[in-house]
């Protein structure tokens, strides 16, 4: 077993709403190894970003509890003068919105400069130049000197994502963590922009989690993959594993509702409704049960936990073994899947 | 750059003369005019149509408004009946003293609203945001002539600290550095008062600036990368914040020339504000056509350089 970078410890991120506190992220528990990169799947609103900036500490106004251990340390009670210290430097991370990520009234070539400028104070203007303009070659964008002096209006979405990741890279974090960094791009920069965190990851040795809900892109960057429904981890396991035998009947769905072109496209394997807003969530159960009602009550565990079901493969709640996804589209109106 | 401010100067031009023809014929549409408000009654009724007669103002209304903006560009505002001098001569002095008076009211305006501002939005929801709330609030509802006539009697009548009228003590030799300390001694409490009206708009402005910078996304990238808070703040949210305020501009210089009129007559100010009213009251048309007018072209300036600072800071707008 290569080397633990961080270990997250049953993290609970709650936001407040009128006068509760609700957790978007619920007793999450996950581990990254150096040069090993952990997908974090699961669909829009399921609690991925919130648990990305947990570990970053980039909450404002939000309750964390449990542990987030980075190389042995626990930056979720850390001072913010430390914390500070590791974030830009120690790890790193992309953000998902290219377009608002940037600072507006703020030179390219300064905004990258901002990252190593904090970390090394040593560095002369020109060393520090040089770098960021070196960051940009790296990065893929074409005359670097030029962009160094432009605003973010005058760069298109791709470049302004390829001027996130070269901030994010510019002190060679042990762990970067990518908030579906191609989601606002399209497929050719898609893929250029993920052969660039690949080389990074291959370069520097560093942990990457790697945030997205298109499962392409899992299948070509993941070593292991977590499962995220409405706050929790529901599965996780190595990429091999979860692609061959899903268990949960969400990660099951998951795969089904990627529309491949073989089984028309007008077969979408969905399950029924939406994730359900913070303040709706169940907290008590499954929280899947209400997803798919037809499977019986006493399927499900009271309090559901992560069952290791081989090594390294964990399932959480016991509904899994009652539940028949349909293979073939008969049995799937029969369960009344729409 | 040139080309932004040209085009710029150039919209101008149309905006100005609508504005004088609009000032023109609202004048003409005043009740009476100055030979109504003369009360001799030496004078026939017969001779004062003679009056108007030869002063044209029984031509339509293009030919006397032709009339009176050729005289204007070359300077001629008219002939005040009241003073019975040139309207530019009257105005000459009172537009210096005003400009004075708005720009220490400018000054004392950023020097509240900014401090405020910051305060207020960087600690939203606070207590001391909730004071400085407070008072936004009050000085939203307090009319600005009420507020000027308790500081005057406060600071003015009671504590005399500050002159209760004129814009320089009587005697002093123009140009001395007597003569300039006066002249600012006279202008502190009218700008004072007229500012801590007019800055609520400027720091609840701000205030809101800062809360909604606060929560844009690269906001959170500048602390990603491992700046501190006080970095934070003053690199990112604040530059973020105050850049808007250069928009906010015309729109002060505007709310000024409505203050000028209250608190040059409270505080008995030799200004345009003064001149304004005084000349309405004694229906001194000549005066007011030309006061509304330099007025009005106070506030397309003020626009245009507040666009102007804006394309020079901005570089979402700046044209290279
Ligand atoms: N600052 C916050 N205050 C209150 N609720 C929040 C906050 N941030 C996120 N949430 C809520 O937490 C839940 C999880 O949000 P999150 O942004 O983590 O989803 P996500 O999995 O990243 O979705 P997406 O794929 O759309 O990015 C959502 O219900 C969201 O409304
Ligand atoms: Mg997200």
């Amino acid at each position: 077993m290569s080397e633990k970078l961080l270990e997250v410890k049953n993290l609970k991120t709650s936001f407040r709403i009128k006068d509760d506190y609700y957790a978007a992220v619920d007793d999450v528990s996950l581990s990254v190894n150096k040069n090993e990169v952990l997908a974090i799947v699961g669909e829009s609103g399921c609690g991925k970003s919130a648990l990305a900036f947990s570990i970053m500490g980039l909450h404002n106004r939000a309750k964390i509890e449990g542990n987030i251990m980075f190389k042995n340390q626990d930056i979720a009670n850390i001072s913010p003068a430390k914390l500070n210290k590791l974030r830009g430097n120690n790890m790193g991370m992309i953000f998902q919105d290219p377009l608002t990520a940037l600072n507006p009234l703020m030179e390219i070539g300064d905004q990258i400069g901002e990252a190593l400028l904090l970390h090394n104070k040593d560095l002369s203007k020109e060393k520090r130049k040089d770098k960021v303009i070196q960051l940009l070659t790296k990065v893929g964008i074409p005359r670097p000197e030029h962009v160094y002096e432009q605003f973010p209006h005058e760069l298109s979405g791709g470049m302004r994502q390829r001027v996130v990741i070269a901030t994010a890279i510019a002190n060679e974090p042990e762990l970067l963590i990518a908030d579906e960094p191609t989601t606002a791009l399209d497929v050719t920069i898609q893929s250029q922009i993920l052969d660039l965190i690949k080389e990074l990851k291959d370069d520097m040795d560093a942990g990457i989690i790697m945030i997205t809900h298109d499962l392409g892109v899992v299948a070509e960057m993941a070593d292991r993959v977590a499962v995220m429904y409405a706050g929790q981890i529901v599965e996780v396991s190595d990429v091999y594993t979860l692609f061959e035998s899903p268990l949960h009947p969400y990660t099951r769905s998951l795969f089904n509702s990627v529309p491949n072109t073989a089984e028309a496209q007008s077969k979408l394997h969905v399950i029924q409704g939406i994730v359900p807003s913070l303040q709706k969530l169940p907290r008590e159960g499954c929280r899947f049960s209400a997803r798919i009602p037809w499977v019986e009550e006493s399927a499900h565990e009271e309090h559901p936990e992560l069952h290791e079901v081989s090594p390294g493969h964990f399932v959480r709640c016991t509904c899994y073994k009652h539940f028949n996804f349909p293979d073939s589209s008969k049995e799937e109106q029969q369960h009344g899947i729409s | 750059m040139w080309k932004f401010s040209v085009r710029r100067i150039l919209i101008m031009i149309p905006q100005i003369i609508l504005l004088s023809i609009l000032i023109f014929i609202l004048a003409k549409m005043m009740p009476g005019d100055a030979l109504s408000g003369m009360v001799d009654p030496n004078v026939s009724p017969e001779r004062l149509e003679e009056l108007r007669e030869s002063l044209g103002w029984n031509d339509p209304w293009y030919v006397q408004y032709g009339d009176w903006v050729g005289g204007v560009v070359q300077g001629d505002l008219g002939q005040s009946f009241r003073f019975k001098m040139p309207v530019s001569e009257i105005v000459g002095q009172r537009i210096i003293n005003t400009f004075w008076l708005s720009l220490a009211t400018l000054i004392f305006t950023y020097l509240i609203a900014i401090p405020l501002g910051i305060t207020s939005g960087r600690y939203n929801d606070s207590l001391l945001d909730q004071a400085i709330t407070s008072y936004t609030y009050i000085g939203f509802a307090t009319p600005l002539f009420i507020f000027a006539l308790v500081m005057l009697w406060v600071f003015g009548f009671m504590l005399g600290w500050f002159p209760t009228s004129g814009s320089v003590s009587p005697g002093l030799e123009p140009g001395t550095f007597e003569y300039v300390m006066s002249k600012i001694y006279h202008l502190i409490l009218p700008a004072i008062a007229m500012a801590l009206i007019t800055t609520v708009n400027t720091v609840q402005y701000l205030r809101s600036e800062i809360i909604d910078t606060k929560q844009k996304d690269f906001i959170i990238t500048a602390r990603a990368k491992g700046a501190s808070e006080s970095r934070v703040y003053n690199r990112h949210i604040l530059r973020n914040s105050l850049l808007p305020l250069a928009a906010f501009f015309g729109f002060e210089i505007t709310g000024l020339i409505g203050g000028t009129i209250f608190v040059e007559n409270i505080f008995g100010y030799p200004g345009m504000g003064q001149l304004f009213l005084e000349s309405i009251t004694l229906r001194d048309y000549s005066v007011v056509t030309a006061v509304t007018l330099l007025f009005g072209i106070a506030a397309i300036l003020g626009a245009l350089l507040s666009d102007i600072i804006l394309s020079l800071v901005d570089p979402r707008i700046r044209i290279k």
